[in-house]
């Protein structure tokens, strides 16, 4: 599965520049710069603690970095806010599932491609004209091609809180495909599912990468799915990137192994490598 | 009776009202409506109409509250907004009634802005307090900005009209009240299914997710407030037109905490819910009054006993509702409905 690297010469989609973060004393992310190509799967590892999820809530304008600038498509986003940051096409799913829980699978999905949407209060009230055409369309595009695609057809009019774990994951993922994104932001999509259901995620993950061409940045402790799906590999401890290079490399790397993988013996039985 | 049903498009799908059934329920219920001032006395048109002023307020509550998760314990005093607007319009200026309502709409929703404005800020318990003392604010204005309001003493209202047809009697009001509400009701039902009110649900559920999908909360929660306030002003210029004058004690706090109760018992984010529960808080005490007034003839004496007892049957009725059935008279509904959908044929 592991591509051919897709870092060109061209300019990022995605790239971080000497970001700082600290919360209080403690120095979250030192210097982290990286970045990432259009049409990539990246995918960011390292042991708990080590800023993972920081750096994509930078990305989200969620934390406010120290110093440093993020820049999207050659734009700086650095004081954009929160809100915006999805209309520049950046969605993101979380590590614990944040759906909303008392609405339907199909209105949480709706939701996602609320920036799209430009519906008037008034036509709105009275669901005619462009409300009722816009609202016809969505439901059919979502129908047609997220749910039909992340195979949930049979829940889609349930209510969210009331669905196992894998598939709440599966809707967050559909959620954030409703935005259309330009990049779509991965936290732990795999995290706390069995064998069959991690299968399944990195089945879609890859078909969204290559159906929609979108690029994702993937953030998750499976080892077997990071090395199987990712072109790229960024390893941060503590805060500090150490290495970031195409699977292969990073699997023999010793710094990584030390940081994260633990002993040598360890990391083969971890990594099947 | 349906034993199931297919549908062939989105369209059908994303109707209110699903079936030919249900709209064949729904016309009947309407027509029912209609022919009901034909041959009810005064005093059963009055509480209709107290119910319709209830339903269009509790409608505007359940938006922000229900929907949005912003509590408000000042919904009366947007109410009495409307009220003073449409008063002070109508005798100060000489604008017609059909003018002044949608002022006195307009007039409470920007009250509704700028109350609206710490929702960012504060949430939850702190927005109750922030709202509470709008609450108190308001209320002292009404009373003490006399040139305007002309204090407790009230401003007297003279009945809307068209031409020279006064709708100075119950009946006649009962026909404005329910195109109102209609429209009212019409209006929330549709919003809650478009953009605007998967927005609303989305900041109550979890707001900072919302904000990851793109939802601008300050805008939104503005907009909610905006929108209730808007409801509640109506209801008030309604009200006003209705019982001709307007004083202070019209819109106490008390009143803020039946809306409050309305949304609550009807059932939180249900627009369905509001209008039942609009429907139970003013109907009850009513229904209260008249076994109070009747027990007077079967035990004389006792009534200094029966009237206090009164509150207490109201109280343990809404708590009553509330353990059992923390998600609204709506609910109720709903398994009712869900029974019957498949009924006699469910396994």
């Amino acid at each position: 599965m592991i591509s051919a690297t897709a870092a060109t010469a061209k300019t990022p989609l995605l790239k971080l520049e000497g970001l700082f973060l600290k919360f209080g004393g403690v120095l979250v992310l030192s210097d982290v710069s990286l970045e990432v190509y259009d049409g990539e799967i990246f995918s960011i590892i390292g042991p708990n603690g080590a800023g993972k999820t920081c750096l994509l809530n930078c990305v989200n304008r969620f934390y406010h970095p120290e110093r440093g600038k993020i820049f999207f498509q050659g734009r700086e986003i650095t004081h954009c806010k929160t809100h915006e940051i999805a209309s520049f096409g950046i969605a993101r799913t979380f590590q614990n599932v944040e759906l909303f829980k008392g609405m339907t699978v199909i209105d949480n999905i709706k939701l996602g491609h609320h920036v799209h949407l430009n519906t008037g209060i008034l036509s709105a009230g009275y669901y005619f004209g462009s409300a009722r055409r816009t609202e016809l369309k969505l439901r059919k595009e979502i129908e047609e091609t997220i749910i039909d695609l992340l195979e949930i057809e049979s829940i889609r009019k349930k209510k969210v809180g009331t669905l196992p774990y894998g598939l709440q994951k599966r809707v967050e993922l559909a959620r954030a495909l409703a935005m259309k994104p330009k990049l779509l932001l991965l936290d732990e999509p795999v995290t706390g599912m069995n064998l069959e259901e991690t299968e399944d995620m990195a089945r879609f993950i890859l078909d969204i990468h290559e159906e929609w061409g979108v690029t994702i940045i993937l953030i998750e402790h499976d080892m077997g799915v990071v090395m199987d799906i990712s072109n790229r590999v960024c390893v941060l401890d503590f805060g500090v990137k150490i290495a970031e290079g195409e699977p292969v490399d990073i699997r023999t790397n010793d710094r990584v192994i030390s940081a994260y993988l633990g002993t040598k013996d360890l990391a083969y039985s971890r990594l099947g490598g | 009776m349906r034993c199931g049903d297919l549908k062939e498009s989105y369209l059908e799908d994303e109707k209110i009202f699903q079936s030919l059934f249900v709209k064949i329920c729904l016309g009947i219920f309407f027509v029912v409506l209609l022919i009901v001032p034909f041959v009810a006395g005064p005093y059963v048109l009055y509480i209709m109409n107290l119910i319709g002023f209830s339903i269009i307020a509790a409608v505007g509550l359940n938006l922000l509250t229900g929907f949005t998760g912003q509590i408000s314990l000042g919904h009366a005093a947007f109410v009495g907004v409307g009220g003073y607007t449409t008063a002070i319009l109508v005798t100060r200026l000489g604008f017609p009634f059909w003018v002044a309502l949608p002022c006195a709409g307009f007039v409470s929703a920007g009250m509704g802005l700028i109350i609206g404005i710490p929702s960012l800020r504060v949430k939850g318990l702190y927005l109750c307090i922030a709202t509470l003392a709008a609450q108190f604010i308001l209320e002292f204005v009404f009373v003490h900005w006399e040139s305007m309001t002309k204090g407790i003493r009230g401003i007297n209202v003279p009945p809307p009209r068209i031409g020279s047809f006064e709708f100075n009697t119950e009946k006649s009001y009962y026909f404005i009240t329910f195109i109102l509400v209609i429209l009212v009701v019409g209006f929330a039902r549709n919003l809650v299914r478009t953009k605007w009110g998967r927005a609303f649900l989305a900041i109550r559920d979890r707001d900072l997710s919302a904000e990851i999908i793109g939802i601008n909360l300050f805008r939104y929660k503005l907009a909610a407030f905006a929108i209730s306030s808007f409801f509640a002003g109506i209801a008030g210029g309604l009200w006003v037109g209705f019982i001709k004058v307007v004083t202070p004690e019209h819109f106490p706090f008390s009143l803020s905490i039946q809306y409050l109760a309305m949304v609550i018992v009807g059932g939180m984010g249900s627009i369905l819910g509001s209008i039942f529960g609009a429907i139970f808080m003013t109907l009850t005490p009513e229904l209260l009054n008249m076994l109070v007034g009747s027990s007077k003839e079967m035990f004389p004496g006792l009534d200094q006993f029966f009237i206090p007892l009164k509150d207490i049957i109201f109280g343990g009725l809404i708590v009553g509702f509330l353990v059992f059935e923390p998600h609204g008279l709506a609910e109720i509904w709903h398994r009712i409905k869900t029974f019957f959908t498949l009924w006699p044929f469910s396994y």
